[in-house]
């Protein structure tokens, strides 16, 4: 069990700033969440944090030790990898007890581990089969089990699920969360899908181009995104966006308004927009109703029928296209004018810089 | 429609096999000839080239020629000879190359890619223009034996090992092999806490096995083929190898059927060895399901 803090890491490659100064904070227990798009560096950071990369610059404390210059093994940490990188030519029991083979741990205190982590995972039967004789779902636990049987302070993932399918995807998600309550370890999970995160994380990491953008529980993340990054990275379908002008500014609220939505009054103490400003309004699809006393006239576009509920795309008059999330398979069709409202307490304001104002 | 498609299926693996036996056909006629000459007399063999006879165990058929080959020259030391030193070099040449070539995959270090394309470069130099030097250095290497330190490796076994332990291609075909492993193994076996050492005898050699036997099958036809270097450094019968063996029977009566027979011998090794390689080449596919 272990915290990890990194401060002011960075990683060069050959010149190029890769990771730009990045500073987090993983209390002891916590399962923290790294989300971003592909390619801004996540797993980069992960493997830095692994021992598998260098630190270029910065400090990463594990425990209570600076592990900057430490190989992987004296880190107290275990990775499971997104293409499982378990051993072809072991069989699930030589797997599972690598890590203690090698450094020559008694044949008694092998079995005895082992035997837990195979339990853990309910994968008992499996023990004495190759990998080669095991489905997608069975080899991810075995990579998980090789974690498990080394009790490391903290448990890193990189994408570890993005090889299954969809309904196992679910299932290995609900046990992530069941073993990281049972372990009660410090667990580490990079992925770019945002559900997951939102569904795994105490605390979400979300990064982009290098930097973190915003940390902070699935639900602040939410509800008050730092930035337009985050806000149109979390959530599903995308948070809306239109360009509107600050009508007027007060002490509790900001008016905002443009031909699209007319005039809106978002509760704000302490804004930091001034009137005139051009700013960007932010409005989630499951925010948005039909009728209403406030008004966002357009033309549906598009209709996505999910069964629960309906994603209508819709052209305003300013040419700007919303997605609406109505519920139930309410009756829209292609073609047809569809008048909107928004909660006004509910929708997001950014600066042209595109922080949250 | 199943019907049709799986005659399809029939007949196409029937001309596979067809194409197959015609291959090992073509193949396995010069060892049919050299097998069933062997047996024949020197008059008997000639004559019989000029018919499907050549293939034929027909006529005044014996083993005269063997007990003549025997006679000729000491056969079974040419074997051993050739064994010991091809057998030797296969070892330690998988055993070097395939570490040369972890630590150009695997491991970092600076200029590895300089030494690696050196080493590569080396590939398009032909044996014979370093054929003299070699022999120069090699008359003056000291070496450390029994009657302790000398000076000079002609006629000796490790004459014919040493040059041929390292050499670009087994090199290469081992660092092909290598980039082609799943870099993430690698890692895995780090972050488990396993030292280069370890990471190379349990987790990168036991997927090699496609790899260790194609490099052998190389090195092995290779070193049992040698001819102009033994010729070059080895004037004593002592270490005499099979190929140079070859001259007892170039006299000035070619002895052919002697010949046939010497050949037939020498053929064993080869045969055996490939036999060997086979089933282990096969048992590392079965067990690892990495496939070269
Ligand atoms: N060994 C490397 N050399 C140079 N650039 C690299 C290397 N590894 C990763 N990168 C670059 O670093 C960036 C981040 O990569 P990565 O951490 O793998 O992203 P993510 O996991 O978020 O998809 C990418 O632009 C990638 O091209
Ligand atoms: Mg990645």
């Amino acid at each position: 069990m272990a915290r990890v803090s990194l401060s002011g890491i960075k990683k060069n490659y050959g010149g190029v700033e890769i990771i730009k100064g990045v500073d987090i904070d993983i209390a002891d227990g916590e399962f923290t969440v790294f989300v971003g798009p592909s390619g801004c560096g996540k797993s980069t950071l992960l493997r830095m944090i692994a021992g598998l990369e260098d630190i270029s610059d910065g400090t990463l404390t594990i425990g209570e030790r600076v592990v900057n210059d430490l190989p992987p093994k004296d880190r107290s940490i275990a990775m499971v990898f997104q293409s499982y990188a378990i051993f072809p030519h072991m069989t699930v029991r030589e797997n599972l007890a690598f890590g203690l083979t090698i450094a020559n741990a008694p044949k008694a205190e092998k079995d005895a581990k082992v035997a837990e982590a195979a339990r853990i995972l309910q994968m008992e039967h499996l023990l004495e089969r190759r990998p080669s004789q095991l489905s997608g779902g069975q080899r991810q636990r075995v990579a998980i089990g090789r974690a498990i049987v080394r009790k490391p302070g903290v448990f890193l993932f990189d994408e570890p699920l993005s090889n299954l399918d969809a309904a196992l995807r679910v299932d290995m998600r609900m046990e992530l969360s069941k073993l990281h309550a049972d372990l009660g370890a410090t667990m580490i999970y990079v992925t770019h899908d945002q559900v997951e995160a939102m569904t795994l994380a105490d605390k979400i990491v979300v990064l982009n181009a290098g930097i973190v953008q915003q940390v902070g529980s699935p639900l602040e993340l939410y509800h008050r995104p730092a930035n337009i990054f985050v806000a149109g990275f979390i959530g599903s379908p995308k948070m809306n966006f239109l360009k509107v002008r600050v009508e007027a500014v007060d002490a509790t609220s900001v008016t905002v308004g443009s031909a699209d939505i007319g005039k809106l009054v978002l509760p704000r103490a302490n804004a930091t927009a001034k009137v005139g400003d051009e700013v960007t309004i932010g409005m989630r699809p499951h925010h948005l109703t039909v009728g209403g006393a406030q008004d966002i006239t357009g033309r549906v576009v598009l209709v996505e029928r999910l069964g629960n509920e309906t994603l209508a795309a819709v052209v305003l008059g300013s040419g700007q296209q919303i997605i609406a999330a109505l519920p139930g398979d309410i009756d829209v069709a292609p073609g047809q004018e569809l008048h909107l409202a928004t909660q006004a307490d509910r929708a997001s304001l950014f600066l042209a810089n595109g922080l949250a104002a | 429609m199943a019907a049709i498609t799986s005659d399809n299926h029939g007949l196409r693996l029937a001309a596979r096999y067809a194409v197959l036996v015609l291959i090992a056909v073509i193949f396995i006629f010069p060892l049919i000839f050299m097998l069933m000459s062997s047996l024949k007399p020197d008059q008997q063999l000639l004559t019989d080239t000029e018919s499907l006879r050549a293939f034929l165990p027909v006529g005044d058929i014996s083993l005269d020629n063997y007990f003549a080959a025997f006679r000729r020259a000491p056969v079974g030391l040419f074997v051993f000879n050739s064994v010991l030193v091809t057998g030797l070099t296969v070892l330690l040449s998988l055993v070097v190359c395939s570490l040369a070539a972890f630590a150009f995959v695997f491991v970092d270090w600076r200029g590895r890619e300089l030494v690696l394309t050196l080493i590569l470069a080396t590939l398009i130099v032909p044996f014979e223009t370093i054929a003299i030097p070699l022999l120069l250095i090699s008359a003056n290497l000291p070496w450390i034996g029994l009657e302790g330190v000398t000076r000079g490796w002609l006629n000796s076994y490790q004459v014919q090992i040493v040059p041929f332990v390292a050499d670009g291609l087994t090199i290469f075909l081992f660092v092909q092999y290598f980039k082609d492993l799943p870099g993430e193994l690698i890692e895995a076996a780090r972050v488990e806490g396993a030292s280069w050492w370890q990471i190379y005898r349990r987790v990168v050699m036991p997927l090699a096995g496609p790899v260790l036997a194609t490099a052998a099958i190389l090195k092995f036809l290779a070193m049992y083929n040698q001819y102009l270097w033994p010729l070059m450094v080895v004037q004593q019968e002592r270490y005499r190898p099979v190929m140079v063996g070859l001259q007892y029977f170039f006299q000035l009566n070619r002895a052919w059927g002697e010949i046939m027979a010497y050949l037939s011998l020498i053929t064993v090794p080869v045969l055996a060895f490939y036999l060997f390689l086979q089933r282990a080449f096969i048992a590392s596919i079965a067990s690892t399901g990495v496939k070269g």
